[in-house]
């Protein structure tokens, strides 16, 4: 179901900043990916690279190529649309969209394709991928009440229930539990490895715990000095990064000797 | 012991300023309405007269000589506000969300010089460039929609019409629902427009779906300040429009309506001491509903957005 | 539970195409609207300066309409009109700018939480929300109740234009004040300074530019006012120095006085054309109301950047 990632030379320009400079790597299908790194090194900037999220930002591009199973993301005739819906994403805070009920909000995406969907489909859909973000059983009765009405870590469930509606390949979760509180991120880091069945996962932590409880893989993300673009150091299974990293930064900022 | 009676006086200065504007708007208001009272309650034959040379002989009731004043007023703004509403969000979102940066600031810029020319020189423009101009587009107009009432003919030539006003009204209100607009367009959460993004939504399915209605409030509160800014404007219906005192709603056709600003001006300069009454009575009629259409703007921002955010600073 | 079938929900290839061209469409409509406002804009402007360069020059500025008859020479200006708007506008300034910046330091410095407080905001609100022309009325009942039924002259005019000026200064030297940073305030109050030197010093001092822009943009708007100065200040075709007595042009209503005239009598016999001895000019009214226009939109347009400069330059940095 998952699909994988190919990164090859990739660097990210903001206007005439150098931010990232040369990564390459491969993300594998059905795995958790974990980017860590201090800030500043670019783990972000790589995770919005992925779905061309960073085109937002004015002034952003990018050299080198992005692989989806084997199709270049910034092929010429590749729609950033298109690849954002094969491409899910999270943020670091929730961000339910306001006026719309918690149904509405897990329908958002699919609705932008079907106008008309039969009340049974999208009955499913949303039980679906509500379960699926394990918020189904907290809000099965309050389906037409105000998505910001929940607590940040249902509403961060919402999000993630709002994501996977669309049925994307790859799922990128950017800090997502930075802004959650400790119960909340004990439930959103049990759904991810649930969600791993399902979807290829990229998750950006600072939390260097987070990356060891959920993630499969680990990336490790390093800079010279402010000013300086971000690089990839290494990256490897999580268990031989925290146990047997190759690279001496790895080891000192897993260690907490820096960062 | 001396700096502090400075203290002091400076504080009852500022203090007495505020309430003597308080004192002023009340006191200016009072007599407004002892100005306006002998049309009501003075030599009822002398009133009856006086409305009577205004409209005509058409009436002799305030109410009657007022209710299709009334009526231009509204249509006349209504329809400038209709005009310009979809414009206005439009160069707001232009601003805000397409164009690049560096010229959003020279847009609004332009759209601020558009707020800053005098309403007698748009006056003078829409008399002598507009009219002679919008007689065949309406004529189109009417040749399309004529089967609607509000379109259908006699499309009068030269066209000193209700919709050659309103396309006036509506470039002159034009700045301030786009600025509005804009200031509350860019205070969008980034965050929920990369939500809309990330669901693979185009841009306008983004604008859609977060841009829009984050603002919906501050759009209707701006619109209602532009409708506010309309139904008060003088100069441009004076110069444009040809006056009538109907109900009538043929927008393209003459000499049908009059707004209560415009007939203010226009016959103030001829009115003896009780027409000038009843044309400050007329316009106490307009203050309140210009009161009434700020009053809804404002508590709707007051709902959010600005002014609460306001608030927060200060604690 | 069922699964759902996503085929359900995935995009066909024409959803994607007609979504496509409803973004295209909407982003068409949008540029398209800003050309729309960018039409009378540039309209209003090619127009005002085109007509109005034919009689702008320094006779146009120094001579009132005293002894004008029809198309004829003399051919008059504005110089009446220049002086009305100038003593009147400056009266309004004397009124409201006081009025105005001591209210906003009540309201910032003093009333943060009395009822006081809300009310006078609100009626400041309700203030600028008044349509000139009531405001035109507004002054004009006033002063016929004081001083004698159908009293019109500058001052009254002034008057007018306070009532349109005072929530503009209000609200922009409110907005200037709260911007100061309460460090500063705190600072001050910390080495013993009292409250009023504090404001004045201080606050204020830090506030001035971005006051002083707020009250020239404020002169800028009401200088072109029309309907409540043809109320309140009337018109009379030579010059009155005297702000408090006898009726006052503008050049506001000046346009406006010379566009509703129309075209001038020609004597019968006499050349017809451009300015020269005997020749009289049936068009001049319309001459003479673009070139006054003209004249109009160069005074508020230096004033409004003027404004902006100030506020740009002086601007003390607060962050």
């Amino acid at each position: 179901m998952g699909q994988r990632i190919d990164v090859n030379h990739l660097n990210v320009y903001y206007g005439d900043f150098h931010a990232v400079d040369d990564v390459n790597m491969v993300i594998e299908p059905n795995k958790v990916t974990a980017f860590i790194g201090p800030s500043g090194c670019g783990k972000s900037t790589v995770l919005r690279t992925l779905n061309r999220m960073h085109e937002t930002t004015p002034g952003a591009h990018v050299k080198g190529e992005v692989l989806l199973e084997g199709k270049d993301l910034y092929a010429p005739d590749t729609d950033p649309v298109a690849v954002r819906r094969d491409v899910g994403m999270v943020f670091q805070r929730p961000n339910p969209f306001p006026t719309m009920s918690i149904r509405d909000n897990v329908l958002a995406g699919v609705r932008l394709n079907n106008k008309r969907i039969a009340k049974s489909d999208a009955d499913d859909l949303v039980e679906w991928a509500l379960r699926g973000a394990a918020l189904w059983n907290d809000v099965k009765d309050r389906l037409d009440k105000p998505g910001i009405g929940l607590s940040g870590g249902q509403q961060q469930r919402l999000c993630i229930a709002r994501a996977v509606a669309v049925h994307p390949q790859v799922l990128l979760m950017d800090e997502p539990c930075s802004a959650l509180d400790p119960i909340s991120t004990l439930a959103v880091e049990d759904l991810i490895g649930e969600l791993k069945d399902e979807f290829t996962i990229v998750i950006v932590t600072h939390n260097m715990q987070q990356a060891a409880r959920v993630s499969d893989t680990t990336a490790f993300f390093n800079t010279q000095g402010s000013g300086k673009p971000g690089h990839l150091v290494e990256m490897a299974d999580t268990t031989t990064i925290f146990s047997n990293p190759q690279s001496e930064e790895t080891e000192n900022y897993i260690s907490g000797r820096f960062g | 012991m001396k700096k502090l009676t400075a203290d002091k006086l400076f504080r009852w200065t500022a203090t007495a300023a505020g309430i003597l504007i308080l004192g002023v708007l009340a006191a200016v208001f009072v007599f407004l309405l002892i100005q306006a009272s002998p049309v009501f309650f003075g030599d009822r034959a002398a009133a009856e007269k006086t409305i009577s040379s205004f409209t005509g002989g058409r009436t002799t009731s305030f109410l009657a000589f007022v209710g299709p004043l009334i009526f231009g007023t509204v249509l006349a703004s209504g329809l400038a506000l209709a005009l310009a509403f979809f414009v206005a969000v439009g160069i707001a979102l232009f601003i805000s969300h397409y164009a690049p940066k560096r010229l959003s600031s020279l847009l609004s810029y332009v759209v601020d010089l558009l707020a800053a020319i005098p309403s007698v020189v748009y006056g003078l423009w829409g008399a002598l460039v507009l009219v002679p101009n919008m007689y065949p587009v309406w004529q189109v107009v009417n040749a399309v929609f004529g089967w609607i009432p509000l379109f259908a003919g006699p499309v009068s030539n030269p066209p000193r019409t209700v919709a050659t006003v309103a396309v006036v009204l509506a470039v002159m209100i034009l700045p301030i629902i786009t600025s509005m607009a804009r200031d509350i367009f860019v205070q969008t959460p980034l965050l929920q427009q990369e939500a809309a993004l990330a669901l693979g939504a185009t841009k306008w399915e983004m604008i859609k779906l977060a841009v829009l209605p984050f603002g919906a409030n501050g759009l209707v509160s701006a619109s209602m300040l532009g409708l506010g800014r309309a139904l008060g404007e003088t100069m441009a219906v004076l110069m444009i429009l040809s006056p009538g005192s109907t109900y009538g709603i043929h927008l393209l056709t003459a000499s049908q309506n009059q707004t209560i600003a415009a007939n203010i001006a226009a016959q103030f300069p001829e009115a003896d001491s009780l027409g000038v009454s009843t044309l400050i009575a007329s316009g106490l009629v307009l203050f309140v509903i210009t009161f009434i259409v700020n009053y809804i703007a404002r508590r709707i921002t007051k709902g959010g957005g600005k002014l609460t955010f306001r608030k927060k600073e200060k604690k | 539970m069922r699964t759902p079938d996503f085929d359900k929900f995935k995009p066909t290839r024409s959803s994607l195409a007609a979504r496509k061209r409803t973004d295209m469409l909407m982003r068409v409509l949008i540029y398209a609207a800003f050309l729309v406002a960018v039409i009378p804009l540039v309209s209003v402007l090619y127009t005002t300066i085109v007509h109005g360069i034919t009689r702008f020059d320094w006779y146009f500025l120094t001579h009132n309409m005293r002894g004008v008859v029809g198309g004829l020479y003399p051919y008059g200006g504005i110089l009446h009109a220049a002086v009305g708007t100038l003593e009147i506008t400056l009266g309004a300034m004397v009124i409201s700018v006081p009025l105005g910046i001591m209210t906003a330091v009540y309201l910032v410095e003093y009333s943060a939480k009395k009822r006081l407080h809300k009310t006078i905001s609100f009626f400041i609100d309700v203030m600028s929300g008044i349509p000139s022309i009531v405001a035109g009325l507004f002054a004009y009942s006033m002063f016929s109740l004081i001083f004698g039924p159908g009293t019109v002259n500058g001052f009254v005019g002034s008057a007018a234009l306070s009532i349109l000026m005072i929530p503009t200064i209000v609200r922009s030297t409110e907005e200037m004040l709260s911007i100061v940073p309460v460090d500063l305030r705190e600072a001050a109050y910390a080495l013993g300074v009292p409250k009023s030197r504090t404001i004045v010093r201080i606050v204020l001092r830090t506030a001035l530019p971005g006051i002083v822009s707020g009250v020239i943009l404020a002169i800028a708007r009401v200088i072109g006012e029309t309907a409540p100065l043809l109320i309140a200040a009337g018109s009379i075709s030579s010059t009155n120095f005297n702000l408090f007595s006898g009726r006052m042009t503008t050049l506001p209503v000046y346009v406006y006085n010379e566009f509703q005239q129309g075209m001038a009598s020609c004597p019968a016999g006499s050349a017809l054309g451009t300015d020269a001895w005997g020749v009289c000019v049936p068009g001049i009214r319309m001459e003479r109301a673009w070139a006054a226009a003209l004249v109009l939109i160069l005074l508020v347009l230096v004033l409004n950047g003027i404004g902006r400069l100030v506020a740009k330059v002086f601007a003390v940095k607060t962050k």
